[in-house]
């Protein structure tokens, strides 16, 4: 018989999938794979300022992903040094932060293989209220801002002269993948919850010839990754985190098999 | 800088005016007092070297860069048109060429149509807009920015990959827009005999303005041939000898000004 816990961890994983889905697809279009890494980074750190402070660590998660997100947007300015770097030199600073300030704290140790790896067996009724909330959130924004969002993935400067407000939409954008990666971390943890962002996303790609195709291909390859990965690893007693991504590289894999649709009829 | 001195530019009052425009990357002045107007109906080349500033330039003009000096004033509700010279192209992101076209703003049928038609991209519609040549590409940009109904039209590099025998006919195309529309352009272009054959001004950029005015008296700007060498200034002024007219601010053929060696305007600073 399936059990509460299991229940409440399929619900999680498929309400995570519904935001990383339309958001992963902005991630591989746009190259923020690098971006969505240094935000998982400061996961840790988060985690252990919610201890240290006494809020939920999801909470604190948030906050700190979406100070790093403004962080980055600003420093991005600067033209000293290449985004690349930057990214390199604060996604470590982060974890480093994170690792000492857990080491000071006994308690937290035990967990920390759960914050790496994820532990959505243990999804509660509070995580499962955020997770949804987050997921409207997102839908709800990325709806609203749609076309301005397309608008700045193909060309910044197009968007500008045609009067989209790039810098917000931008920022709004890598909130949004914040708050993708903060749900993202409970299911499948901090060093793979950028694979459960870009690899349905990726996967999409053959199946869709418009946006808006290809964002609903990724959540839907998303929530199938999340089932068959939890079903696999009550199956045969494997992690859940590692199974539902090992899921969604191997739906990949498949999705390469489709034929490219090019341009018909015509000889290049 | 001198007032203008031609009557035509007294008797359209600019779209975009830019004073004493300066812009600094870290300690590079990458414009130094720049001065540059543009009014209705007018073609405006810029022409420079690599590193001149001219798409920096450019993106200043269309509000994308904030000068850190000097101003700049567009004139109330102009719509601007813009062709970048690079457009990232990448097979992730499912687009086809309509998509990208009404991207901006939508466009009813009709309107696609006719604009379609006119850049000759009509048949190319339907593919995705990663899988176009560069030739075809900067049509569809064209056509994108034809979609606003610009006041002004600005074209960053419009021959760059764009094969030897197709350049000839999108500089008519260029050329006969302004007239359809009666828009401004400007255009950023390394193709100096194209470049004479259509322009009304042509501004040589180098940081700062090193000379302004009609093609043919440019072309024998000092400042010129020290850039381009004397070599090309011959070429160019034998080749505008062919060309015994130019257009006025509609469009039409006017007889060339025979007075074309005082209307070139210096201005800016000389390092």
């Amino acid at each position: 018989m399936i059990e509460d816990f299991f229940l409440r961890a399929l619900a999680g994983g498929i309400g995570a999938a519904f935001a990383a889905g339309p958001v992963g697809c902005f991630v591989v279009w746009r190259n923020l794979a690098y971006f969505g890494t240094a935000l998982a980074h400061a996961v840790l750190l988060g985690v252990a300022l919610g201890f240290l402070l006494d809020i939920a660590p999801i909470l604190a998660v948030f906050a700190i992903c979406l100070l790093l997100a403004l962080c980055l947007v600003l420093l991005e300015r600067q033209r000293y040094i290449s985004v690349d770097a930057l990214l390199g030199v604060l996604a470590h600073a982060v974890f480093a932060a994170g690792l000492v300030v857990v080491a000071f704290m006994e308690r937290l140790r035990v967990d920390l293989i759960g914050y790496l790896f994820g532990d959505i067996l243990a999804v509660g009724i509070f995580d499962l209220w955020l997770i949804f909330a987050t997921a409207a959130i997102v839908i709800a924004a990325l709806a609203w801002q749609w076309r301005n969002l397309l608008s700045i993935t193909v060309n910044r400067d197009l968007a500008a002269v045609e009067g989209v407000p790039v810098e917000r939409v931008r920022l709004l954008l890598l909130f949004l993948l914040a708050a993708v990666i903060a749900v993202g971390m409970k299911i499948v943890g901090m060093l793979l919850v950028v694979a459960l962002v870009i690899v349905p996303a990726a996967a999409a790609r053959r199946m869709a010839t418009t946006p808006e195709q290809m964002a609903v291909a990724s959540t839907a390859i998303g929530i199938a990754s999340i089932v068959a990965g939890l079903f696999g690893s009550l199956e045969w007693d494997i992690p859940a985190g590692p199974a539902i991504v090992l899921v969604a590289s191997a739906i990949f894999a498949l999705s390469l098999l489709i034929p490219v649709r090019g341009r018909a009829g015509r000889a290049d | 800088m001198s007032p203008p001195s031609s009557s035509e530019s007294a008797r359209t009052p600019p779209l975009v005016e830019a004073r004493g425009v300066c812009v600094r990357f870290g300690r590079l002045n990458v414009l130094d007092n720049v001065d540059i107007v543009v009014r209705a109906g007018e073609i405006m080349t810029l022409i420079g070297l690599n590193g001149a500033g001219k798409s920096t330039l450019i993106r200043v003009i269309l509000g994308i860069v904030k000068p850190d000096s000097g101003e700049v004033r567009r004139a109330p509700g102009l719509r601007i048109g813009y062709s970048p010279q690079h457009l990232h192209r990448d097979q992730i992101l499912p687009m086809t060429v309509r998509r990208f076209l009404t991207l901006g703003a939508p466009a009813p049928p009709a309107k696609l149509a006719t604009v379609l038609d006119e850049v000759g991209a009509d048949s190319i519609v339907d593919f995705p807009l990663a899988e176009i040549s560069g030739g075809e590409l900067q049509r569809v940009l064209l056509a994108r920015a034809l979609l606003r109904e610009p006041g002004l039209l600005v074209l960053d590099e419009p021959l760059a990959g764009v094969d030897v025998t197709s350049q000839g006919d999108l500089y008519n195309l260029i050329a006969s827009i302004r007239d359809r529309y009666g828009c401004a352009v400007i255009l950023v272009s390394h193709d100096l005999h194209l470049v004479m054959a259509a322009t009304d001004t042509v501004v040589c950029l180098n940081r700062h303005v090193c000379c302004s005015g009609r093609p043919q008296s440019v072309v024998r700007h000092p400042e010129f041939i020290s850039l381009f060498g004397p070599q090309l200034s011959d070429t160019l002024a034998v080749y505008q000898h062919m060309h015994d007219h130019r257009h006025d601010a509609l469009g039409e053929p006017v007889p060339a000004d025979s007075g074309a060696a005082q209307d070139v305007r210096r201005a800016g600073r000389h390092p």
